[in-house]
């Protein structure tokens, strides 16, 4: 039972980071806190594909280099595509958040604020 | 040219990212020249798309190795019926909406030309990439690419835009985000991300709840990229408020093309067999009829034309789905499989591409927003007006357009299938569809009075006809709403219309030749 969660730690820390970013995304106002949501639950998936990484029983992947140490002596080293696929991930994140802050510069020369109750409030004046 | 076919997959690719950073550096030089750069891009793509078409269809499916790397290991664009057609729509409604904007980027978006251009060459590049690539991944990556197209270009127009442009970007993240979990478990199940690999690897693991929590994910992911009720409802804001060939765009292709995705994931990659174990596409199909008449309902409601034509794209976002939901139980030559769904793909986006383009044609001319506002119109702008009613009556169903083919034969599926309660569903929602467009008609043509606001202190409103580059995209459409519907029906072998899907029916053994253990 223990190990059940203690020997899967990084997968249950990825899940609640996923849940709180999500949560952030959803129920706070401020636009810049549903950006920071955004980023939280991106950096979270990242956690869950580099822990995919090292599947497998003890001992532990060392880094993925190839040299005469690893090769001669036979030890275990960890599976290097999702790091890659997570470098991939990381600039769509990158620039995800950069549009996502240009919107939200150029709303608040628009408005005169960030928060999405006033922007509504504002709109349905108009 | 046997050889150069071979290249064109990638070749569609590169020639759209270097001609958007070509339009970047054109537009410091001369803004004018930025129009014909993106126009002649688009057009040169169309061709290698058809030629691609053509050779999956004479000769058989095509296979690009990126960088010359075998397959599980490197990325692999794979072209067969399925991606040939989407493609061929993809490029032919980006071509129609890149030939109205002229005229109309420079009345909305002065100050924005260039910039425009160059983030709706990656829209197109995005497009493209999603239905060429045979890799999970990569498909991820492409649908990041024209999602951000499009948060950018939905939020030029500046104003409430700007709102409906981030709503959209976090209800399209988080639906992202899903597709990568899901592309994430699938690949630690199987080690591969290779489409045609994992569906030899994952039949052993289809009780793995990995493999069903993945496919859950990517379906709720490309549920909210594609606006299926109940997660739309970025979509009303969007579509109002954006540019009107972004509206188009994204009505006509954008959401289409994350339909094209969750087709190819659940056929290709989670074949048959799984879709047969897990009832998904029952609890889809009911949820697309729910979707149909909610779209129908809401935009009767409405008072703007381009929001009520937004709820409209919500209704039959709703008929796709449903006919991807029914597509595995029904046989028939003509209307079993996936046919439906595909056809209506073509369909919707000539239709929705006609009527966002008139509602722009309207704004660009007085800044016409409301229904109301459309008196007489019929005879101030006799061509416009013509293909709206041509576009609104194909929508409605009357044969021989379009939209009446799709009904047809979507309700000859849902008889074949069984269901009456879909078939209630799909003529409830032709009298709805009626009951608000003919509401825009009778408004154009018979009623009374000046066009424009009504109140003391509107002036009267100076108003003729659209000029040239935007009315014969308009026209092309409207026009092929009625003579796309004449082929389809006679199924003329000329386009190779109805032998496409026979193909992809053919691929996936489903429609008339499904072959049950």
């Amino acid at each position: 039972m223990i190990e059940w969660f203690l020997a899967k730690y990084n997968y249950w820390i990825a899940i609640i980071l996923i849940l709180i970013g999500f949560y952030a995304m959803i129920a706070k106002d401020n636009l810049i806190k549903k950006i920071i949501g955004l980023t939280i639950f991106q950096t979270a998936i990242f956690l869950l594909y580099i822990s995919l990484a090292d599947i497998g029983p003890l001992p532990r992947g060392t880094a993925p280099i190839v040299s005469e140490e690893i090769l001669s002596k036979g030890y275990v080293y960890v599976n290097p595509l999702p790091h890659v696929l997570i470098l991939t991930a990381i600039v769509v994140a990158v620039a995800t958040t950069a549009v996502a802050l240009g919107l939200v510069i150029r709303m608040y020369e628009e408005y005169g604020t960030i928060e999405e109750a006033e922007i509504i409030a504002i709109e349905r004046k108009l | 040219m046997a050889g150069i076919v071979e290249q064109l997959p990638v070749l569609i690719i590169a020639i759209s990212l270097v001609s958007a950073f070509t339009i970047l550096v054109a537009g410091w030089v001369n803004k004018k020249a930025c129009w014909f750069i993106s126009l002649g891009t688009i057009f040169i793509q169309l061709i290698m798309a058809i030629a691609i078409l053509n050779h999956v269809l004479t000769v058989g499916n095509i296979y690009y190795w990126l960088g010359g790397w075998m397959p599980p290991w490197g990325i692999e664009y794979v072209m067969d019926a399925l991606n040939g057609y989407i493609l061929v729509v993809l490029l032919f409604l980006s071509l129609v909406c890149v030939m109205y904007s002229r005229r109309n980027v420079e009345h909305e978006l002065p100050d924005k030309i260039v910039s425009f251009y160059v983030v709706y060459q990656l829209l197109v590049t995005g497009l493209c990439g999603v239905t060429v690539t045979g890799d999970i991944f990569n498909m991820y990556v492409f649908v990041e690419i024209f999602s951000l197209a499009a948060y950018a270009l939905i939020a030029s127009r500046g104003g409430i835009s700007l709102k409906a442009s981030f709503v959209y970007l976090v209800m399209g993240s988080i639906g992202a985000c899903f597709v990568l979990i899901g592309i994430g478990l699938v690949y630690a199940v199987t080690g591969s991300l290779n489409m045609h690999d994992i569906s030899i690897l994952l039949p052993q693991f289809y009780g793995n709840r990995a493999v069903q929590l993945a496919y859950a994910l990517i379906v709720v992911g490309l549920s909210i990229k594609m606006a299926l009720f109940p997660l739309h409802t970025w979509l009303p804001d969007a579509h109002s408020f954006a540019p009107s060939e972004i509206s188009a765009m994204l009505s006509g292709i954008i959401i289409e093309v994350s339909t094209y995705a969750l087709i190819r994931i659940s056929f290709s990659v989670f074949t048959l067999d799984f879709l047969r174990l897990v009832p998904i596409f029952d609890i889809i199909s009911w949820l697309a009829a729910f979707a149909i008449i909610y779209g129908s309902v809401l935009a009767i409601a409405q008072i703007n034309l381009k929001r009520m034509l937004a709820y409209s794209s919500v209704s039959q976002m709703g008929y796709i789905m449903l006919a991807v939901g029914l597509s595995l139980s029904t046989k028939h030559v003509l209307w079993g499989g996936l046919t439906p769904a595909l056809m209506h793909i073509l369909n919707h986006a000539l239709m929705k591409g006609c009527l966002f383009m008139v509602a722009g044609a309207f704004i660009y001319k007085a800044e016409l927003w409301n229904i109301t506002d459309l008196r007489g119109l019929g005879r101030k702008m006799p061509y416009t007006c013509a293909a709206f009613t041509l576009a609104a009556i194909s929508m409605i169903g009357v044969p021989p357009s379009v939209g009446f083919v799709t009904k047809i034969y979507l309700i000859f599926a849902v008889v074949e299938a069984g269901n009456f309660i879909f078939m209630a569903v799909i003529l409830l929602s032709t009298l709805l569809n009626l009951v608000y467009f003919w509401r825009v008609i009778e408004t154009m043509y018979m009623k009374v009075g000046e066009a424009g606001p009504h109140h003391e202190y509107a002036k009267p409103v100076k108003i003729d006809e659209i000029p040239l580059t935007m009315l014969i995209p308009v026209l092309l459409l409207g026009v092929l709403c009625i003579v796309m519907g004449i082929i389809w029906l006679t199924e003329i072998p000329i386009i190779g219309a109805v032998p496409i899907m026979d193909t992809v029916n053919k691929l996936f053994e489903i429609g008339r030749y499904t072959v049950l253990p």
